[in-house]
């Protein structure tokens, strides 16, 4: 449904801009897109094609590049870098018209719609899309603010700068060290990920440092993602090299004796710690009230739309959100969230009804070693009486095994979906 | 962008330039919502990658596109992932896939 204020401000500056041409309701309406992750970006990129150019979009990113946290394991593992995960904003920009402010906000006042940078400058909105990832609560682990701060404990679950440090530390650590990484309780971003970056670490200490061991220490009952595969991979490709601990929930770490302490478990020694914390939406939200569920820890959204439960013509996606049951916190889903507020989006700007059924799908590959890999796939549907969304009966599923032919297809899902929000 | 007192006239004056042609149209928007779930592996619209290894859809003809679908959903077409996906899909769903993507330039 079209509110009335972004009517009437998309009418008047409509009425001011003159006898423009293919003039409707919504030219003029500016949209403001917070966060450049597979969610924003996608968001960004979407609003522009669906509105026919119409909508005026800024996306506010404080990063010049785009990195990618699927495919950033490969890059702790070694057999990619950076520059390969990584893509140009520029493109946002030069095929698609979005205005693009490289900054941070710091501050939300969803009843002005407006927003304020972190270099104190202002803008207003007629309507906000959130896609503000997760923050790492590194509190959660006693001594893990400083020890992460200090650089000696790296998370590395934000590709970038810390992607690289970890890297660093691998290739320093002596042949017949351990890495241990510690996995908090779901919902966590990636639900694969860690055990893929035992994997990839593994597949590197194989290759290069055949003595030495990863821990994988995992505050959950079992494996959260693909629980037999990972398990084969373990078993038939690093065994001797990896091993599994469940119900170890990391509650401090002192690295200076490379000690880890648990709630319930014993202690345990590593070279390399690579602590997860417990995660939550990010700081903007949480700052905004926006995170609203389970502890004030994610965002509450009506799922038809992605707009905020608690905020008009604020729609939150991604990792940020309380998800439905069986939705992953991966940047394939978000770009999924971002599609459906995108057309909601333009459907409110243009009085036309939002969509009844939306759809998401879902698709997490995994690299085994640096060729082989594994998927897990789901297909979304929007059930109305429930207000949520449910796998579609019979949909989705995993590999039968890790296959090099599903390698090349990550691949091309990688490169492809870089371009389907960038490009 | 500064924003003007607004009287009712503005209001009507501007309804009455909106009455134009490009607006959006429900339908299309909700296809091209529903295509978008494929754009993830397939390409904005359909249209792929270079050198990719997934296919391209846009310009596939229509019933090729039904039957491949119809295929992946029985299990007579294997694949590693498609199969997994297609029975998301209601005939319907793909039947509105097929046109649209019939429609794209490749």
């Amino acid at each position: 449904m079209m509110n009335r204020r972004s009517f009437i401000q998309a009418g008047v500056s409509l009425a001011l801009m003159g006898g423009s041409v293919s003039a409707f309701a919504m030219r003029g309406a500016k949209v403001v897109v917070i966060g450049g992750g597979y969610g924003g970006a996608t968001a960004a990129k979407y609003i522009r094609w669906l509105s026919m150019n119409q909508l005026d979009v800024t996306l506010i990113e404080p990063n010049k590049e785009f990195i990618s946290c699927p495919l950033s394991n490969l890059v702790v593992g070694g057999s990619r870098n950076l520059s390969d995960i990584s893509r140009p904003y520029s493109t946002l920009e030069k095929n698609h018209g979005v205005r693009i402010i490289r900054d941070m906000a710091t501050q939300i006042d969803t009843n002005a719609r407006s927003i304020t940078l972190s270099n104190g400058s202002q803008m207003s909105y007629d309507k906000l899309v959130l896609s503000p990832g997760i923050d790492l609560n590194m509190a959660s682990i006693e001594g893990l603010p400083e020890a992460h701060a200090s650089g000696q404990i790296l998370q590395a679950w934000k590709a970038g700068a810390e992607t690289l440090a970890l890297r660093k530390q691998l290739e320093s650590m002596p042949d017949g060290g351990v890495y241990a990484i510690t996995i908090p309780e779901a919902p966590f971003r990636c639900p694969p990920g860690p055990y893929e970056r035992a994997c990839q670490v593994a597949w590197y200490f194989k290759n290069f440092k055949p003595k030495s061991k990863v821990l994988v220490l995992d505050a959950n009952q079992d494996v959260v993602s693909k629980p037999a595969l990972f398990k084969k991979a373990w078993e038939d490709n690093y065994k001797g090299i990896v091993e599994y601990r469940n119900q170890h929930k990391a509650i401090a770490v002192s690295p200076k004796e490379g000690l880890i302490k648990f709630d319930v478990q014993g202690d345990v020694k590593a070279d390399v710690i690579n602590a997860l914390p417990a995660m939550r939406a990010g700081k903007i939200a949480q700052q905004t009230g926006l995170a609203n569920l389970a502890n004030n820890r994610w965002c509450g959204v009506n799922y038809q739309s992605f707009e905020s439960s608690i905020a008009k013509d604020v729609f939150v996606i991604g990792d940020a959100i309380q998800v439905a049951q069986l939705m992953p916190k991966s940047g394939h889903m978000a770009n999924n969230h971002a599609k459906v507020a995108a057309a909601a989006i333009v459907a409110q700007l243009n009085g036309l009804e939002i969509n009844p059924s939306p759809v998401l799908t879902n698709t997490c590959y995994s690299f085994i070693d640096d060729k082989n890999v594994v998927h897990v796939a789901s297909v979304h549907e929007y059930v109305a009486n429930e207000r949520t969304y449910k796998v579609v009966q019979g949909s989705g599923g995993v590999s039968t095994g890790s296959t090099e032919l599903e390698g090349s297809y990550a691949n091309t899902w990688a490169r492809t979906i870089w371009s389907d929000m960038l490009e | 962008m500064k924003y003007y007192p607004v009287t009712k006239l503005t209001l009507v004056l501007a309804l009455m330039m909106t009455g134009e042609s490009h607006a959006i149209e429900q339908q299309v928007l909700f296809t091209q919502s529903l295509a978008a779930t494929c754009a993830n592996c397939h390409g904005t619209a359909g249209k792929g990658i270079p050198n990719g290894s997934i296919p391209k859809l846009a310009g596939l003809k229509n019933e090729y596109f039904v039957e491949q679908m119809q295929a992946f959903k029985t299990g007579t077409r294997p694949a590693t992932i498609m199969h997994q996906l297609a029975k998301g899909y209601s005939d319907e769903q793909i039947r509105l896939l097929a046109s649209y993507f019939a429609s794209q330039q490749p």
